[in-house]
């Protein structure tokens, strides 16, 4: 079934468009990474995506570049934001005072899956970068959903974490659509691959069809 | 940026040199209007006098004194605790126009104004002091809290799940983004509270104000220079003492010490009579407010009361504010330099560190009252002090400013005058007068007070409708006040963005000290 299709669209970051002439057509249960430069256009269209997808009502979750997290909050908290909509304000601001018995037992297991249990009651800001990162898909894996949007969501991860990491969110959610930089991981776990160049989609191809040479076109200067 | 329009003279910098010597203009036009004469028999005698007490102050009552700074720190952390609360509850509605003007009315009276007010109803309770200082905060923080909450990273809040309710995301979103910044300014503020705590002492709460005035009025002035002494000791030392750590414990001990406090009960009759008949305009009470006299009476009141006192105070209030605007510009001007190394030398920096820290830590009010004695009651003592005070305070900031922009200098850079003619002051001008028409309402609020003392600005007519207890006057007069504080501030918002004059640094201690 088709998840979302664009047809010739320009898709613009502020003021100036950053993606032209998109035609892309996404089916449930795919896998896509989205490889290219940096200033390509993945994080528009990730941005574009996610908001496309909030609109239609479907369940998805966000790890955004920049992370987004709250630096003077717990890791447990940052991972409870992912579902602030689920609850009463009530339940949220007692949670914030101090951690739910429950809620600690429903986030415990996720950071177990990606190391970061033992860090859950320190703040976001003593973490390090790698941490921080992990933190951020914590908070989408609790977020939960059909659907997994990533922008570079491991680039600050060593590459043994890394596959334990996409192992989780394949298992976690049926569509999962990344901005990558690690091209080798892309294909190792993503069954089509979309590359951008100067704004526009120059490769659409199920992975293993996929030849070494076109992507180093893509990233020659 | 548009080069095009700033011409080759650099119209820019002409039109905002302009203004400055426009703001001096008007205080020198303000002169024959100015009662300046010097009352007191010999106004030397009472400086040396004054000055002598520093040499052998007088420790003997260390043990009222004591009290009093306790009271003084009780007041000041219970004040700013409610204000900064209510502040903070404010602050995420700030956008709507009720909670602004509200925000803005209530930091537009100053505490000593609130202080009068609350002794008709409270008489000198722990209710009276905390209210006084808790007020004004509030608004301040509202505003402060808001910019800060505005300046704050948005990201977080953004990705939240859509459908996150309103409270949940300010709580888990938005208010940890910003609690830094908070704590900073917050931190600064309660310095700021131990000063207006000590300044209420001199309307009769057990202050070091009320030491500092008893003193004076026997012609102690070795035990006014202790009292003196102890205060800038306190201050300096606030940050040493008043740890963050061990703010909760202080607090509790505070309210558990103002709660002992005697004073008159709190009658509840009391504050019904002070809202439903003290403050309403004596013409209307127990009046049909459907016959016509009574409307004649009133116009007949609000002509006499205009006429006779709120314009004759309005009119001094801004002769000693022009004026002292234009002594803050040179005291500033001058100033700065005292602190700069580069300019001055390492050791002579130090001293004038020290003179800008006296300047500045000295309330407002305390230093008129301490001019007011020497040189008798007239506008000259309060465009001194006011001038001294405010300048010192920015003369501070541009200060610390050119010692960061030092380090920046071309190595070829002229020395001594010429440094500070031709790279700090052109540098600086903008920043100089952003500060300038930043404490213009300040000075506005702080003219308007000093009326207290005898100098015949509002305040001094406010004071005199609350000591016969016409209530209803003083509240027109106080409004007055808050209107003019409010045009000044539209005039000054006008003027800093007709001239892009703004500071960036707001959410530093530093920067937002110009509050």
């Amino acid at each position: 079934m088709t998840l979302l299709s664009l047809a010739g669209e320009t898709i613009g970051w502020k003021e100036h468009d950053v993606l032209v002439g998109v035609d892309l057509s996404i089916q449930e249960g795919e896998t896509i990474a989205f490889l290219g430069r940096s200033g390509s256009g993945k994080s528009t269209l990730i941005t574009h995506l996610y908001r496309r997808l909030i609109a239609a009502g479907r369940a998805t979750a966000l790890v955004p570049q920049d992370h987004a997290l709250v630096p003077p909050l717990s890791v447990f908290h940052n991972v409870y934001m992912g579902r602030l909509d689920r609850r009463s304000s009530l339940y949220n601001f007692a949670n914030l005072v101090r951690p739910l018995r429950r809620e600690v037992a429903a986030i415990r297991p996720i950071l177990a899956e990606i190391a970061l249990e033992p860090e859950m009651f320190r703040p976001v800001e003593r973490l390090s970068g790698g941490q921080k990162q992990r933190t951020a898909i914590a908070r989408a894996l609790f977020r939960g959903g059909d659907i997994l949007l990533g922008d570079e969501p491991i680039s600050a991860i060593d590459e043994k974490q890394s596959a334990v990491v996409l192992d989780t969110i394949r298992r976690r959610f049926s569509t999962v659509l990344l901005a990558l930089h690690d091209v080798d991981l892309a294909r190792a776990y993503c069954s089509r691959i979309i590359g951008l160049r100067g704004g526009r989609i120059v490769i659409d191809k199920p992975s293993g069809k996929i030849e070494r040479g076109e992507i180093e076109a893509l990233y020659a200067a | 940026m548009r080069p095009d329009r700033k011409g080759p003279a650099g119209r820019h910098w002409l039109g905002r040199r302009e203004v400055g010597i426009g703001v001096v203009l008007v205080g020198l036009a303000m002169l024959p209007f100015a009662d300046l004469e010097v009352s007191t028999h010999d106004p030397w005698r009472h400086v040396s006098r004054f000055l002598a007490g520093f040499l052998s102050p007088d420790f003997n009552s260390i043990r009222s004194i004591a009290w009093a700074v306790v009271y003084t720190v009780a007041f000041g952390l219970v004040g700013v605790f409610i204000g900064s609360l209510a502040g903070l509850l404010l602050a995420p509605a700030y956008h709507l126009r009720p909670v602004r003007i509200l925000a803005a009315t209530l930091r537009a009276v100053h505490e000593l104004f609130w202080a009068l007010l609350f002794l008709q109803v409270f008489g000198p309770s722990a209710i009276t002091g905390a209210l006084a200082i808790a007020l004004p905060y509030s608004g301040i923080f509202a505003k402060v809290y808001s910019e800060m909450l505005e300046e704050a990273d948005r990201r977080p809040d953004e990705v939240l799940p859509p459908g996150s309710g309103a409270l949940s995301r300010f709580l888990y979103a938005r208010l940890p983004m910003a609690l830094s910044p908070f704590r900073i300014y917050t931190r600064y503020r309660i310095e700021c509270g131990l000063r207006s705590s000590a300044v209420l002492g001199f309307v009769g709460l057990p202050t070091l104000g009320f030491e500092l005035d008893a003193f004076f009025k026997v012609g102690r002035y070795e035990s006014v220079a202790a009292v003196l002494l102890i205060y800038y000791l306190m201050i300096a030392t606030n940050r040493q003492w008043l740890r963050p750590s061990l703010i909760p414990v202080f607090l509790v001990a505070a309210f558990g010490l103002l709660i002992t406090l005697g004073g008159p009960p709190f009658r509840m009759e009391n504050l019904v009579r002070f809202l439903t008949e003290d403050i309403v305009p004596a013409p209307l009470r127990d009046a049909s407010l459907l016959a016509s006299s009574t409307w004649d009476q009133l116009s007949g009141w609000l002509d006499v009361l205009l006429s006779t006192q709120a314009f004759p105070g309005l009119w001094s209030t801004v002769v000693v504010t022009q004026m002292a605007l234009a002594v803050t510009m040179f005291v500033a001007l001058l100033g700065f330099p005292l602190i700069v190394a580069r300019l001055v030398g390492k050791v002579p920096s130090i001293s004038g560190h020290l003179l800008l820290v006296v300047g500045r830590s000295t309330p407002e009010y305390m230093l008129v009252y301490i001019f007011l004695q020497m040189l008798g009651p007239s506008m000259l003592p309060a465009i001194i002090a006011l001038g001294l005070h405010n300048g010192a305070i920015i003369a501070h900031l541009l200060g610390r400013q050119a010692d960061a922009l030092t380090p920046t200098l071309r190595p070829d850079a002229p020395r001594g005058f010429n440094l500070y003619v031709y790279e700090f002051v052109p540098r600086l001008y903008g920043n100089f007068l952003a500060y300038i028409f930043y404490r213009w309402e300040i000075i506005l609020r702080e003219s308007a007070i000093v009326g207290i003392l005898g100098v015949h600005t509002l305040g001094f007519y406010i004071d005199g409708a609350i000591t016969e207890i016409r209530l209803d006057r003083a509240v027109l007069l106080i409004a007055v006040t808050v209107l003019a504080t409010f045009a000044v501030d539209a005039i000054a918002r006008g003027l800093r963005r007709r001239f892009q004059l703004s500071m960036n640094d707001l959410a530093s201690r530093e920067g937002s000290a110009i509050y």
